[in-house]
């Protein structure tokens, strides 16, 4: 029972033949080939499959297909705009906040997501914001300070 | 070998990783972001129940579903002659798929690789397993007994196996799957003589290394007698060397490739899917997927629960005079590196101190649970929670401030070891002197909150490195004088790629842009143990070093008639030789190929083997080519109404050697601190009736963003190693290790409750917290009466 679904992705219409029971996840990996979203726990909790609809963040593991037609999605592909890398982007790499990564394309979303939504958030605020995304290596205090960075929040000395 | 001054250039610098724009914008590929074209791909059928035999399996419906391409059972793998059926990395006691038994609830019983994923699915519903059920054992002391169910009747051992683990055997006809005795001194004396006793029990649950990347694997057969898998695996020789044992072939006909992994922390090393997934691309003659789902990760490996069993005797003044270890290890269903993992916990089991009269028993036992294996620490941090809790239960008892008994009994240099060496190299002191100094020691702060108490709490540690063991490397230097690394480390996220090329550009004067690091491709790097052992900086970091003092010599020999200098005078800059006095303009290593051999396409190939030994040049004995080591401290605030802990302050040291790259030091540090502060608190595998309860991260909690204490302190000792690249050590394991002593020293430096059961809940607090008032109020209630 194929359907169409018609979808934008990182800006560009799409209209992909998908069975009803493919999540977005399926749909971004398998049938558009981006596999810049990674699955991580398949039951919305790890948050490695975040991508943002319509400006919100969402598990793409835990959304069908069917349900994000007619919706704006943004992928990690789609950040950087042109070649140049998103400021966020350039944050992570600057304050060193990943390691093995597998996190970190939803991080990203997470943290563009928090910042459309509260341009100044304080740490409170972004921890709280953050809390559905796992990162295993452990570059929490990292990604803190690469949000910071961002948000106007007085920075914490620099570190060699 | 020939000297280069260091220029600072990239040795000490926090460089990024060199795949970090990849790594942000997606675009890195991790195994399960490939499509291998024709490739099938496969589910597995696992056991329902912890122990059974298997009467019959009937596979013959699944094999007719339109889609299925092949089915793998019993009947493929018992008796075939084109390949073993048992495998192991020690003892032989996995097969494939179960050949009679079944031992713990997911337990591989069949498989089926079809065109696409769900019918795959849907021909696993279609194979029928008749099952005789069998008494089973959760507990590995339990599994000692003799009326305990038997998971192996016989075991055998690898013919080949690796070198630090000669003695090693199981004890057939029982669950006993390794004894590992270590003893110094006469212990029985040491206690006569001491002022107190003290005997506590600790215990540490299984846990998961949850890297959120599952297990994949892509086998192909795919040339004549030719296998090669695409694999998520932080030792791809020992997977090489494994499939190429399985499936009777040689070295060189088995591939093994390693992508960048999305974590591994121990939980990727040995064979976990590809000899199945090799067995059924050679039952369909085409090449097969598999990919884990989140529950199968977690019935793949876990971390060995522990019961510890600890007696140490000391002086009045805190001085230990003896120390008696009974360390009960459980691994599961089937062996994996298990022995190696009770071995090392056994070696520093007494602590980093200086005691004369040491006995340490570990003992490993076979029972119905996961497999347990290799985890970030590798038997040391089950250790390390029971001699760090002990050395505060010590001082309190005593009068003595914790800090001040720890140093009372540090290790010192030419300390005489349990092991039987004199130790070097110990930067225990500096390690805890600087996280006291970093939590602010010996101060109290006073919460807000009547019902928060706050408490401080210290740990260190000791750990070795697997030894003896080999790491080689290959360097091409290209055409236009860029560098070309071929190595088998793995990159698993902690940056070893950026390392290593950080190495070799100090080494060759080549800059860090123009080097690029061919990682873990058996097929064309030279041989490396293991990404494991927080070995691989010092180890193919040293490889990499010796192989560009190999381009260096050669480089020199071409030079030095052209320049007019010796060879030995030859001087490397920018990418340059050049003679030392400026006599001659320096001429690029492009120029110089076209110089010598008038020709393009020449370049060359310098070799680096590092292989460490189990004995010091002066014949002593070694057993470990460097020690991690390290010191915690941390500040906790405990809820006396809930038994929340909440890690307010957290300090975290390591003898790092030298700081290659800071930025990567630092990382691991926290990265490490944040697990532990993880197992110190929350995580732990439930089991209930014999069936793993909590196999996905909604029931097994890990640490999130609001856990992490508001700053955790990375100090970085540098204490040059002497055979380490530019001094430096490994410190991947360090900073979990010590977490949940400090963390349980500081509660009970906070409310004075002792809890000797990991992980540490609010319930466990709590209780014990009441538990304490109540035996107050008993008390009063004595007093007045």
């Amino acid at each position: 029972m194929i359907r169409t679904i018609r979808m934008t992705v990182n800006g560009a219409p799409h209209e992909i033949e998908a069975e009803p029971w493919e999540t977005l996840l399926e749909i971004l990996r398998r049938r558009l080939e981006l596999t810049g979203t990674k699955l991580g726990c398949d039951q919305q909790v790890c948050g490695a499959c975040t991508v943002l609809m319509n400006g919100l963040p969402v598990s793409s593991c835990s959304v069908l297909g069917v349900d994000a037609a007619e919706s704006e999605i943004l992928t990690i592909e789609g950040l950087a705009a042109g070649g140049e890398l998103h400021p966020i982007q350039k944050a992570f790499i600057e304050h060193g906040a990943f390691q093995c990564a597998y996190c970190t394309a939803g991080l990203i979303l997470a943290v563009k997501a928090l910042l459309d939504q509260m341009p100044a958030a304080d740490e409170e605020q972004t921890r709280h914001f953050l809390a559905g995304n796992l990162c295993r290596c452990g570059c929490h205090l990292e990604i803190l300070r690469a949000v910071r960075s961002l948000s106007g929040q007085p920075p914490q000395p620099e570190e060699a | 070998m020939s000297k280069v001054s260091a220029s600072g250039q990239t040795i000490g610098q926090s460089v990024p990783r060199v795949e970090s724009e990849e790594k942000v914008t997606g675009r890195l590929k991790y195994l399960d972001d490939l499509r291998l074209s024709g490739v099938l791909h496969a589910k597995i059928l696992r056991s329902p129940v912890p122990h059974a035999r298997i009467r019959q399996i009937d596979a013959r419906e699944a094999e007719k579903l339109p889609g299925v391409a092949a089915v793998l059972t019993r009947d493929d793998i018992v008796g075939n002659p084109a390949y073993d059926s048992h495998y192991g990395p020690i003892y032989k006691d996995q097969t494939i798929v179960a050949s009679d038994k079944v031992r713990y609830v997911g337990d591989p019983v069949a498989a089926v690789a079809a065109t696409r994923p769900e019918i795959a699915e849907e021909a696993l519903d279609r194979i029928e397993v008749e099952y005789d059920e069998l008494p089973w054992v959760l507990d590995a002391e339990e599994a000692l007994a003799e009326t305990a169910p038997v998971l192996h009747d016989k075991v055998e051992m690898r013919r080949e196996g690796f070198a630090d683990v000669g003695g090693i055997r199981p004890k057939d006809g029982t669950n006993l799957c390794n004894h590992f005795h270590l003893s110094m001194g006469d212990v029985e004396k040491g206690f006569r003589e001491s002022d107190r006793v003290f005997e506590n029990v600790f215990t540490s649950p299984s846990a998961q290394h949850s890297s959120l990347e599952p297990h994949a694997a892509v086998a192909s057969f795919d040339g004549p007698g030719r296998l090669t898998v695409w694999d998520t695996v932080q030792n791809p020789f020992v997977i090489r060397d494994l499939l190429a044992e399985i499936f009777h072939l040689p070295l060189s006909k088995v591939r093994v490739i390693s992508l960048n992994l999305g974590g591994g922390y121990g939980s990727k090393l040995y064979p976990k899917l590809e000899p199945l997934a090799a067995a059924l691309a050679l039952k369909a003659k085409r090449p097969v997927a598999i990919t884990l789902t989140r529950e199968e990760v977690f019935q793949t490996l876990t971390k060995h629960a522990a019961r510890i069993y600890l007696k140490t005797g000391v002086k009045n003044d805190g001085r230990i005079l003896a120390r008696q270890c009974r360390i009960y290890l459980d691994t599961g269903a089937y062996a994996e590196i298990g022995p190696r993992v009770s071995k090392k916990s056994a070696f520093t089991a007494a602590g980093p101190y200086d005691i004369p009269n040491v006995e340490v028993d570990s003992y490993l036992s076979y029972t119905n649970k996961v497999p347990a294996g290799a985890f970030r620490g590798f038997g040391v941090s089950q250790s390390n929670w029971a001699h760090e809790s002990e050395m505060d239960i010590i001082a309190r008892a005593l009068g003595i401030d914790p800090l001040e008994l720890r140093r009372r009994n540090l290790l010192q240099e030419g300390s005489a070891a349990i092991t039987g060496e004199r130790l070097q190299g110990l930067a225990l002191n500096e390690c805890l002197d600087e996280v006291a100094a970093a939590v602010e020691w010996g101060k109290r702060a006073e919460p807000k909150n009547p019902s928060l108490a706050r408490g401080k709490g210290v740990a260190c540690l000791i750990k070795t490195t697997v030894t003896p063991s080999v790491s080689s490397a290959l360097i091409r230097l290209n055409e236009d004088g860029s560098a070309t690394l071929y190595v088998g480390t793995a990159d698993i996220g902690q940056g070893s790629d950026t390392v290593l090329a950080q190495i070799a550009s100090e080494e060759l004067r080549i800059p860090l842009e123009q080097i690029h690091v061919a990682h873990s491709d058996t097929d064309y790097a030279p041989y490396d143990l293991s990404t494991s052992s927080s070995r691989s900086t010092f180890h193919m970091g040293r490889a990499v070093q010796l192989a560009a003092d190999d381009i260096r010599k050669q480089l020199a020999c071409l030079a030095a008639p052209l320049l007019g200098v010796s060879a030995e005078e030859v001087v490397f800059e920018n990418q340059e030789v050049r003679p030392p006095d400026g006599s001659a303009p320096g001429l690029s290593y492009k120029a110089l190929f076209m110089n010598i051999y008038g020709i393009k396409g020449i370049n060359l190939f310098g070799k680096g083997l590092f292989k460490t030994s189990t004995k010091h040049k002066d014949g002593e004995p070694l057993t470990s080519s460097f020690w991690s080591i390290g010191a915690a401290a941390a500040e906790v605030e405990v809820d006396r109404e809930t038994g929340q802990v909440r890690v307010v302050r957290y300090a975290t040291a390591a003898d790092v050697g030298k700081a290659l790259n800071p930025l990567f030091c630092r990382q691991q540090l926290r990265g490490g601190a944040i697990t532990g502060i993880g197992l110190a608190l929350m995580e732990q595998l439930v089991y209930q009736d014999g069936l793993l309860i909590n196999p996905n991260f909604l029931d097994y909690n890990l640490p999130r963003f609001l856990d992490i204490p508001e700053e955790i302190i990375p100090i970085l000792i540098e204490k040059p190693h002497a055979e380490g690249p530019f001094g430096a050590k490994g410190l991947g394991e360090t900073a979990l290790i010590p977490a949940p002593p400090a963390i349980a020293n500081a509660i009970e430096d906070a409310v004075g409750v002792r809890i000797t059961d990991l992980p540490i809940t609010p319930e466990r607090v709590f209780l014990a917290i009441q538990r304490k008032r109540e035996e107050q109020s008993a008390q009063a209630h004595l007093t007045k009466s």
